[in-house]
């Protein structure tokens, strides 16, 4: 019984997910094994060994991995995978878009964005925007899961001492020529591990009046979201986007500003510890899941409320 | 170029659904059915690309109900060529739905799959790509522009950290995001010729998939209920109440 786990890493730093990615593969029983893709791997290697609960880490490198594109990675994938009981990784775009490559070469059915564990077979999972939980057995040889990291606490540092192993990585035949990639930086935390989130939506009528948002995200040593509506809107980049389409949320404290609080957007939010709603519509239904509301003028109250942080 | 377009039949974007008092699955019974949007946008590039002339044929297809024939004259009505309805009224999971297209890229030989990245009832976000990896096709998931270079399909995705743009050969297979385009309201006129489109239908079974059946859904729960929280008076009640009642502020 062994459990891969594929981890993903940004910058030659493991990613935030890896540490909760670790605590689901332990649900599982059995021993867990870490596997990193790309090049340069040694510092992310070395970080994924120190978590506990890790048993060995495989690294493959290759320049073509290095680029983060997965064609043909699925095929190195799926003879990696063939031995192991179970194969996860991050419900995050790169997990979304490798796995069920991998899982249909493996010829078996794969279980999204899991967010609880039962037994080794036994998944919970949401549907329909997170309106149902559904319980699902799988019979599959190898059942690949991703998963949603945020249902999950991260395990912390171990002891050390784990075995660190290059897999050889064959040709890989990728068809496929990455032409630019643009990325979206910022000093601001992850918006998928940040402590405390602070949203904007339509409400905030401009890309110039969102800065109000940023300004209070600052104060708090928040992470930026945003509402579909405010993406649409041309006032934040689409990477900022919560909810059922964009990213899934769980922080310790949301804060929502003029945002009305659609079935879509509360997907990816609902779970937080603290949720409060800035808005001025008191029918707004995002007060039915905040546990602090304030009716008013966000352009006033936003100010004041940064003020007095 | 050829296209092939699939749609999925799923519960209106708008309804908020119920789970079964038995748990045992959610109520589907006298619910809105509506085209999942993310498929309806994928027709939309298609009918897009046919405009533009950069595509010659649009076919789309649903694996599902007799009822889910509304859905391709709805894809019919926004511009689809013709239609294959493969009736089922078992639920299909995303690799059954994904050796089903595989069969039909082998009778179609479309040079394009366009699919939405995933469907909003079982939001499972995996057929797309299962299907690039049966037909051994290069992918580009969660498009938000698409276009065709020189005989390369240049896809702009939506990623974690921003955006990417890959090129690819043909045939090959996309799934699509919402910011790709805005479907267009089907007119009158259009649904009218769109009655008279060929639609055909065969059972699910013509394909010859034989059931994966490796999951099986237990039931399904209604998620926790947040209880509803308080009305605060000002600013100041607000940052109180985070520091001293919550505890999320230092």
């Amino acid at each position: 019984m062994s459990v891969l786990v594929i981890v993903e890493h940004h910058q030659g730093q493991l990613a935030d997910s890896a540490a909760r990615l670790v605590a689901a593969a332990t649900q599982l029983g059995g021993e867990v094994h870490l596997l990193l893709l790309g090049q340069g791997l040694t510092e992310a290697g070395e970080q994924a060994a120190s978590l506990r609960g890790v048993d060995r880490v495989l690294l493959a490198e290759h320049p073509l991995l290095a680029e983060g594109l997965n064609d043909g990675v699925d095929r190195l994938l799926a003879q990696v995978a063939r031995d192991y009981q179970h194969c996860l990784m991050a419900a995050s775009s790169h997990g979304k878009d490798l796995l069920p490559r991998l899982a249909a070469r493996l010829g078996v059915e794969m279980i999204s964005e899991v967010t609880g564990i039962e037994s080794a077979d036994t998944f919970l999972r949401p549907i329909y925007a997170g309106n149902a939980i559904a319980r699902v057995a799988s019979s599959a040889l190898v059942k690949v899961l991703s998963i949603r990291a945020s249902a999950f606490t991260g395990v912390s540092g171990g002891a050390g001492g784990t075995p660190v192993e290059r897999l050889p990585v064959p040709d890989l035949r990728c068809r496929t020529r990455l032409i630019e990639r643009r990325a979206v930086r910022s000093a601001r935390p992850e918006l998928g591990a940040a402590r405390v989130v602070v949203s904007g939506g339509r409400a905030l009528g401009s890309k110039e009046q969102f800065a109000l948002i940023e300004a209070l995200a600052d104060k708090l040593g928040a992470a930026v979201g945003a509402s579909r509506a405010a993406v649409d809107a041309g006032f934040v980049a689409n990477d900022l986007q919560v909810g059922q389409t964009g990213k899934i949320v769980a922080p310790e404290l949301y804060i929502a500003v003029g945002i009305s609080g659609a079935i879509q957007h509360l997907a990816g939010m609902k779970e937080s510890k603290v949720i409060v709603a800035i808005n001025k519509d008191p029918e707004a239904p995002i007060f039915q899941v905040a546990d602090y509301g304030l009716v008013g003028d966000l352009f006033s109250l936003l100010p004041e409320l940064t003020a007095k942080l | 170029m050829k296209l092939l377009v699939a749609v999925k039949r799923v519960v209106d974007f708008n309804v908020k659904i119920r789970v079964k008092p038995d748990g045992s699955d959610v109520e589907l019974a006298n619910v809105k059915m509506g085209i999942n949007p993310f498929c309806e946008i994928a027709v939309e590039e298609g009918v897009r690309l046919r405009e533009a002339g950069v595509a010659t044929e649009l076919v789309v297809v649903t694996f599902g109900p007799a009822a889910a024939a509304e859905q391709l004259r709805h894809a019919l009505a926004l511009g689809a060529d013709r239609a294959l309805h493969y009736v089922t009224d078992e639920p299909l999971s995303p690799l059954k739905v994904a050796q089903a297209l595989q069969k039909l890229c082998e009778q179609e030989q479309p040079d394009l799959v366009l699919l939405g990245k995933q469907s909003i009832d079982s939001d499972n976000n995996q057929v797309g790509q299962m299907l690039a990896a049966l037909n051994d096709w290069p992918l580009a998931t969660f498009a938000s522009a698409i276009k065709l270079v020189e005989g390369e399909l240049q896809v702009t995705r939506e990623i974690d950290g921003g955006l990417e743009t890959l090129g690819m050969v043909l045939p090959a297979l996309v799934t699509v995001d919402l910011r790709l385009n805005e479907p267009r309201f089907a007119s009158l006129p259009n649904i009218m010729k769109a009655k008279r489109k060929p639609l055909e239908s065969q059972p699910f079974a013509a394909l010859g998939v034989e059931p994966a059946a490796q999951t099986r859904l237990l039931g399904v729960m209604a998620p926790a209920v947040r209880s509803a929280g308080v009305r605060v008076g000002s600013v100041d009640e607000l940052v109180d109440r985070l520091r001293n009642e919550a505890k999320v502020l230092p």
